[in-house]
């Protein structure tokens, strides 16, 4: 009995124990997992963006025709069968369910684009032969043998049907039912072009007898419903020598480019009434098998022979706009038949004479994926408007479907950390715009401007921050009185504690209004600081008794620092009328041509200093504080003085320590978010000046993260832009907290 | 000055002296810039009545003086023919609605009279801001009640009644139609709940809209009761004459307070400070957010904070306990703790966006899809709220608790534990019994710092839940009481969005101050005892040691 309960005691003890112990792993190990999720979970967001794209055939049929009788009798899958009616353009819808075929003969076929069946045919009622045809997004224009052109639009309409989505595809006629005459002595159009706008449209043709031919319309919406008339404003004609390979037409209808055969590419300058001068001829290495205009038609896209595809854009100089070649791009060395743009991005697929299929992405120069399955000649292709389907015509009538998993593609290393000439720039440039996309405009990712802002914040804050926490650390830790240094060290830390949307506050609508009226004052300040402050200890030198107020000169100098505070700015007006014709900053601005901002790069300089000074001034003043004093004893012993001892002895013993307070402070400036949000214009341009602002990293994310969509390639480069915050400062404080620790051991070694 | 004299570095230990001072001074300074300004807000100023006279017109001028400055006259058109400086004077005018501004620059040229009459009245008006003028007669409807010496104090009295039954209106509307309207939400969602789960019979669909009914029922009762009210309230009204000498009228229901400010002495000024104080902290804000009192932004931060403290605390300490106690030592557990150690450097935004893209979007919508698929597509947790940011902010203080606790054990005498050990405690009994208890200082010095953190944060809370105006508090009277999934205001970021984005940053200045007060006030309290708790800790296990 004696023994059992001391064992039993002993037993639930131990479990306590053992439970305690596996408690407080799990708890401890699950908070340290925590903190890892954080690091993970960035690069989890980030990470899609740098994935490979993919594309996958899903299926592949015969060309859908209406009837079988089209066919000849065999009907084994796959083997070529000899269309009668050939497929002009093809068409797919915006989530790649339907597809639709223009054929020869007028006829537009819908189809399942899973099964190959045909859905549903419309006939056109052309009058006469095909005999060009081009096609842009869902527009379909036909050039006939009686120079009339036909212009058709495919939509497809959406209804619900006892809650089923279901797709009607529709034809519209956007410039009329009735073909248009484009040439009045009615010769057949051998190539043809539209552009269609909201208030007018163009159209371009190459007719038989080798003249070009282009036409304007207005275009004006009825009030009544919303159907157009269209009426034709000028028509004008010049002849072409050349045989004509393609045409593209500009949507601001002021250039008509000319492929031809060979290797000249023309481009026509076109007003309201028709042909601008001559055109301008650029000559290629290698014979133009096809050109095409980017989305949004800024950039023209060159296939060569050699299987390159050029990307040309208008570019202003000073002698007017030229045709300049922006980058190219080449995956082989196979003619390029044809180029298929996407819908909604600068993105456009390649293929060529022997089957290869590539998609590339113009902004950020990349070979996004490629296939090279079929061996025979891809004739047509179509996007859906999303983006992730693209329907292929071989030149044996066999239709492929392919998906295509391609989120991120104006992602690359030189979108991010490069010059970019993006469309409507003279040159490549850095440039953060991340505004929502329009067709017009693309989202413009550099982090490089931003980056730069950060930097150049911390640099300015670090310019005032580091001589004020150094010299305010040695002050502190070595010939402070002690019972000063009691009250000092807390008000530090208080200063470290102040939250940062109240000195950004103060920064914004104080600081920067009274900075920018008192200018002269403040560089006054900066000026005679240092020399108030050896004047007074001069003085302070002559008077008796001074002995006991040793350590405590700060404290002295608090009234002369407000003396030459008040002095300063009270000086600041009459000074600025005397030298700089009553404002500094308009006269800077006149004479030496530097603008300012109210809230600049000073002010943040000053806040973001006064922030990053506790930090530093700590780790500093803790090092300084903790060198041993046998060696500060021994110095003094052998005859240096305070000064001396402090220079040669103390400063470099503790000297990675203020590397290191120096390295943290600058992680913190880095980071720090409200005083740049709050005192900077957060205009993100690459501008060294003092007198201008910056957006940071940081201010960044907190103004676009909000309204980033999720998942999507902005919301995923603020990710990244985190992630290397993240990734920085956390390098940046462990090599400063190792420096620190080596320190330490040293001292403990001493 | 001779060359010996700076040879003996005493001008370079005063420029580093200097350099100190300069610090002290900005913290001092900055301190009471913020204090003065942000606590002369509600000290009722004196009201001015400015006479100007030129060749043609004379004009009158009531306002209060904001701010007077002397410049160079060459700089201010309409006056650079004249030479040297003059002297011009910001006022606050107040009546926005009739004046088409709140401020005014005056100049002293051709200022005539500067006088302060006794019977000037300031209105402080649910709307419009100030209203600075002459009281002339009280109306009842469109009788007179009173009018000249008899109008104040029967002015008085009836806006005692219309202030008084304003509140009631309020309690009706947001106290009883709120809870109605919420309740009315509560069902809809309970019946699209029975819906997606098939089990939407016939007797719940009828007990539902008997409910239904019950509740409409209270609620046009309740809207009947706020329609007399109304009509109650609208009763009174007064005519008051502006400084262009137009008669205004202005019904008692647009006025919060009045008052008389040339008439007051130094008691009645207090006394007025005090209850502007109070009703400042008590009060919801007004007119997006520049007028009325911050009470939402208080309760939020102090929610938040308080829930954030709950997750931070037990977590915090294990952690310590786990890296100082239990764990191997070696040098996995030495780049954990650099590690931890620097997570307290990592940029605060980084952790709002990893608790947008976790937290609210990850995890949100899966608690959403699982436990609230009744209210989709609409986000119950699947947007940024109050949990998330009490989450966010623990995980960012995390490293704080963890550090103080560390050091707190870490300074714990050999002796002490050996003692118990010895004693034959297990270690568990060791921890718990005397390791922890002597820590606890330090872990409460942690846990205040931690809340000194985060209740100044604001760039992380701006992705993860606060707003600038949340239409309702996230603890009220209705279940479950506590609503984790609200967004809610937080005093630093009022700062920020009344600062920076409101309409009229002008006007709500004192009050941008004010807020800033108080949150320094908070924030140096928490911190200055923090310090003070741990410099006593420090002496009590250095006597320990001993």
């Amino acid at each position: 009995m004696n023994n059992s309960l001391p064992t039993k005691h002993y037993d639930t003890r131990s479990i306590k124990e053992q439970a305690a112990k596996y408690f407080v792993t799990l708890g401890g190990v699950s908070v340290i997992a925590a903190i890892l999720l954080i690091f993970f979970y960035l690069l989890q967001v980030v990470i899609p963006m740098f994935s490979a794209s993919h594309i996958k055939e899903l299926t592949s049929y015969h060309s859908p025709v209406v009837d079988n009788a089209e066919l000849s009798s065999s009907s084994a899958q796959k083997k070529i069968i000899p269309l009668r009616d050939k497929t002009l353009v093809i068409g797919l819808e915006e989530q790649g369910m339907i597809g639709a075929r223009v054929t020869a003969s007028g006829k537009v076929i819908f189809f399942n684009t899973t099964t190959g069946q045909v859905t549903s045919t419309q006939s056109l009622d052309i009058e006469s032969a095909i005999t060009s045809y081009s096609s842009h997004l869902d527009l379909v224009v036909l050039g006939l043998a009686n120079g009339h052109a036909r212009v058709l639009k495919i939509i497809y309409e959406v209804s619900y049907q006892n809650n089923v989505r279901t797709l009607t595809p529709k034809l519209k006629f956007p410039l009329g039912e009735e073909s248009i005459e484009l040439d009045p002595s009615g010769q057949a159009l051998t190539q043809v072009v539209l552009q269609l706008n909201d208030d007018s449209a163009g159209l371009a043709a190459v007719t038989n007898d080798q003249r070009l031919v282009v036409s304007h319309y207005i275009r004006e919406e009825s009030f009544i419903d919303e159907s157009f008339t269209t009426e034709l404003e000028s028509r004008s004609e010049k002849t072409i020598k050349s045989e004509v390979v393609k045409l593209a037409l500009a949507p601001a209808l002021d250039h008509l480019y000319v492929a031809t055969q060979g290797d000249i590419l023309y481009d026509y300058s076109l007003n309201d009434e028709g042909f601008v001068n001559v055109p301008a001829k650029y000559t290629f290495k290698h014979p133009i098998t096809s050109i095409k205009l980017l989305l949004g038609g800024n950039s023209l896209l060159v296939g060569l022979h050699n299987g390159e595809v050029q990307q040309w854009m208008q570019v202003r100089t000073k002698n007017g706009s030229f045709l300049t070649f922006i980058r190219n791009f080449q995956e082989n060395n196979q003619a390029v038949s044809v180029i298929a743009t996407e819908h909604g991005r600068k993105g456009f697929a390649v293929s060529d004479n022997h089957g290869h299929l590539t998609l590339f992405y113009s902004t950020s120069q990349r070979t996004v994926a490629s296939i090279e399955k079929l061996d025979s000649a891809i004739t047509h292709m179509a996007w859906s408007s999303r983006a992730q389907h693209l329907l292929v015509v071989d030149d044996q009538q066999i239709m492929h479907l392919y998906h295509v998993d391609n989120e991120y593609p104006e992602v690359s290393w030189d979108v991010l950390f490069g010059k970019i000439w993006y469309e409507g720039y003279d040159e490549p440039d850095y440039i953060w715009q991340s505004s929502a996309s329009t067709n017009d405009f693309e989202p413009k990712f550099s982090l490089v401007p931003l980056t730069f802002g950060t930097i150049k914040a911390a640099f300015y804050a670090m310019l005032f921050a580091i001589p004020i926490a150094l010299l305010g650390a040695m002050f502190t830790a070595q010939f402070m009185a002690p019972r000063m240094r009691q009250t000092v060290k807390p008000t530090i830390e208080i200063m470290e504690a102040l939250p940062t949307v109240i000195l950004g506050f103060l920064a914004g609508l104080w600081l920067a209004p009274y900075v920018e009226t008192h200018l002269a004052g403040v560089f006054t300040l900066f000026i005679i600081l240092p020399f108030g402050f050896i004047l007074s200890a001069f003085v302070w030198e002559k008077l008796p008794n001074k002995a006991i107020f040793e350590g405590w000169e700060a404290a002295i100098l608090i009234p002369v620092i407000l003396l030459m505070v008040w002095l300063s700015m009270t000086l600041s007006s009459p000074l600025e009328n005397l030298l700089f014709n009553g404002s500094l900053r308009d006269y800077m601005s006149q004479q030496w041509g530097w603008g300012y901002d109210q809230r600049n790069s000073l002010v943040v300089g000053l806040i973001m200093g006064f922030a990053v000074i506790p930090t530093i001034f700590s780790i500093a003043e803790d090092a300084l504080f903790s060198v041993p004093q046998h060696l500060i004893r021994g110095s003094l012993a052998l005859g240096a003085s305070r000064w001396q001892t402090m220079m040669y002895v103390v400063l470099p013993a503790a000297s990675p320590a203020i590397f290191s307070a120096v390295m943290m402070g600058f992680g913190r400036a880095v980071g720090e978010t409200m005083i740049v949000l709050m005192a900077t214009g957060n205009t993100p341009l690459m501008d060294m000046s003092i007198f201008q602002g910056m957006r940071t990293l940081a201010a960044n994310i907190a103004v676009e993260v909000p309204e980033a969509e999720v998942a999507s390639t902005h919301y995923r480069i603020l990710f990244l832009a985190a992630f290397i915050l993240f990734s920085f400062t956390f390098i940046f404080n462990t090599i400063a907290e190792l420096i620190r620790h080596r320190l330490r051991q040293r001292y403990s070694e001493l | 000055m001779n060359r010996q004299w700076f040879k003996s570095g005493v001008p370079w230990i005063w420029i580093n002296a200097g350099a100190i001072a300069i610090a002290i001074v900005a913290v001092v300074g900055l301190l009471g810039l913020i204090m003065i300004r942000g606590m002369s807000h509600f000290w009722p100023a004196e009201v001015s009545e400015f006479k100007f006279q030129n060749k043609t017109q004379s004009t009158t001028i009531i306002a209060e003086i904001i701010e007077t400055e002397s410049i160079p006259a060459q700089t201010v058109p309409g006056f650079d023919h004249l030479t040297g400086n003059i002297t011009r004077h910001l006022v606050k005018t107040g009546n926005r609605d009739i004046l088409g501004g709140d401020f005014k620059w005056i100049y002293d040229q051709g200022m005539k009279s500067h006088e302060f009459p006794a019977e000037i009245m300031v209105l402080e008006r649910v709307e419009w801001g100030n209203f600075y003028g002459y009281l002339k007669a009280v109306y009842e409807k469109d009788k007179l009640i009173a009018s000249n010496e008899k109008a104040w104090p029967e002015f008085k009295q009836r806006l005692n009644r219309a202030v008084h039954l304003r509140e009631k209106i309020l309690d009706l509307e947001q106290g009883d139609i709120g809870a109605i309207n919420y309740q009315l939400e509560r069902l809809r969602l309970k019946q699209k709940r029975l819906q997606l789960d098939n089990k939407l019979d016939e007797a719940r669909q009828t007990e539902i809209s008997q409910q239904r009914e019950v509740l409409k029922r209270q609620y046009q009762v309740l809207v009947q009761q706020t329609k007399t009210l109304y009509q109650d309230i609208n009763r009174d009204s007064i005519r008051a004459i502006v400084m262009d000498g137009r008669e205004i009228t202005v019904p008692l229901e647009k006025i919060i307070k009045a008052w008389q400010p040339n008439k007051m002495n130094v008691i009645d000024k207090f006394g007025f400070y005090f209850t502007s104080l109070l009703s400042f902290i008590l009060e919801d804000p007004r007119e997006a957010n520049t007028e009325g009192g911050i009470f939402p932004a208080i309760f939020g931060t102090v929610m938040m904070v308080l829930l954030m403290s709950i997750v931070v605390t037990p977590f915090g300490v294990i952690a310590a306990v786990y890296i100082r106690e239990y764990a191997k030592q070696g040098i996995v557990i030495r780049i954990i703790r650099i590690a931890v150690n620097n997570l307290a450097g990592v940029p605060s935004i980084v952790y709002g966006v990893f608790g947008l893209g976790f937290f609210v979007y990850f995890m949100g919508a899966g608690i959403d899809q699982l436990f609230y698929p009744e209210a989709l597509p609409a986000p119950t947790f699947g947007t940024p709220g109050l949990l998330w940011s009490s989450l966010t902010l623990a995980l960012l203080t995390l490293p704080v608790v963890i550090v103080a606790t560390e050091e707190g054990l870490s300074r714990i005498p050999r002796s002490l534990r050996e003692g118990s050990l010895a004693l034959g405690a297990t270690k568990i009994e060791t921890l718990w019994r005397v390791v922890l208890p002597m820590a606890s200082p330090a872990i409460m010095t942690g846990l205040i710092l931690a809340v000194a953190r985060a209740a100044g944060e604001v760039a992380p809370l701006m992705l993860v839940g606060v707003v600038k105006l949340a239409p309702s508090l996230p603890l009220d009277g209705n279940l479950p009481f506590l609503h984790l999934d609200r967004k809610f205001m937080h005093l630093g970021f009022h700062i920020y969005d009344v600062g920076f984005q409101s309409p009229n940053v002008e006007a709500a200045r004192p009050l941008v101050y004010a807020t800033a007060f108080l949150l320094v006030i908070v924030i140096v309290t928490l911190n200055l005892s923090a310090i003070n708790l741990r410099n006593k800790l420090r002496e009590k296990y250095r006597a320990l040691d001993n």
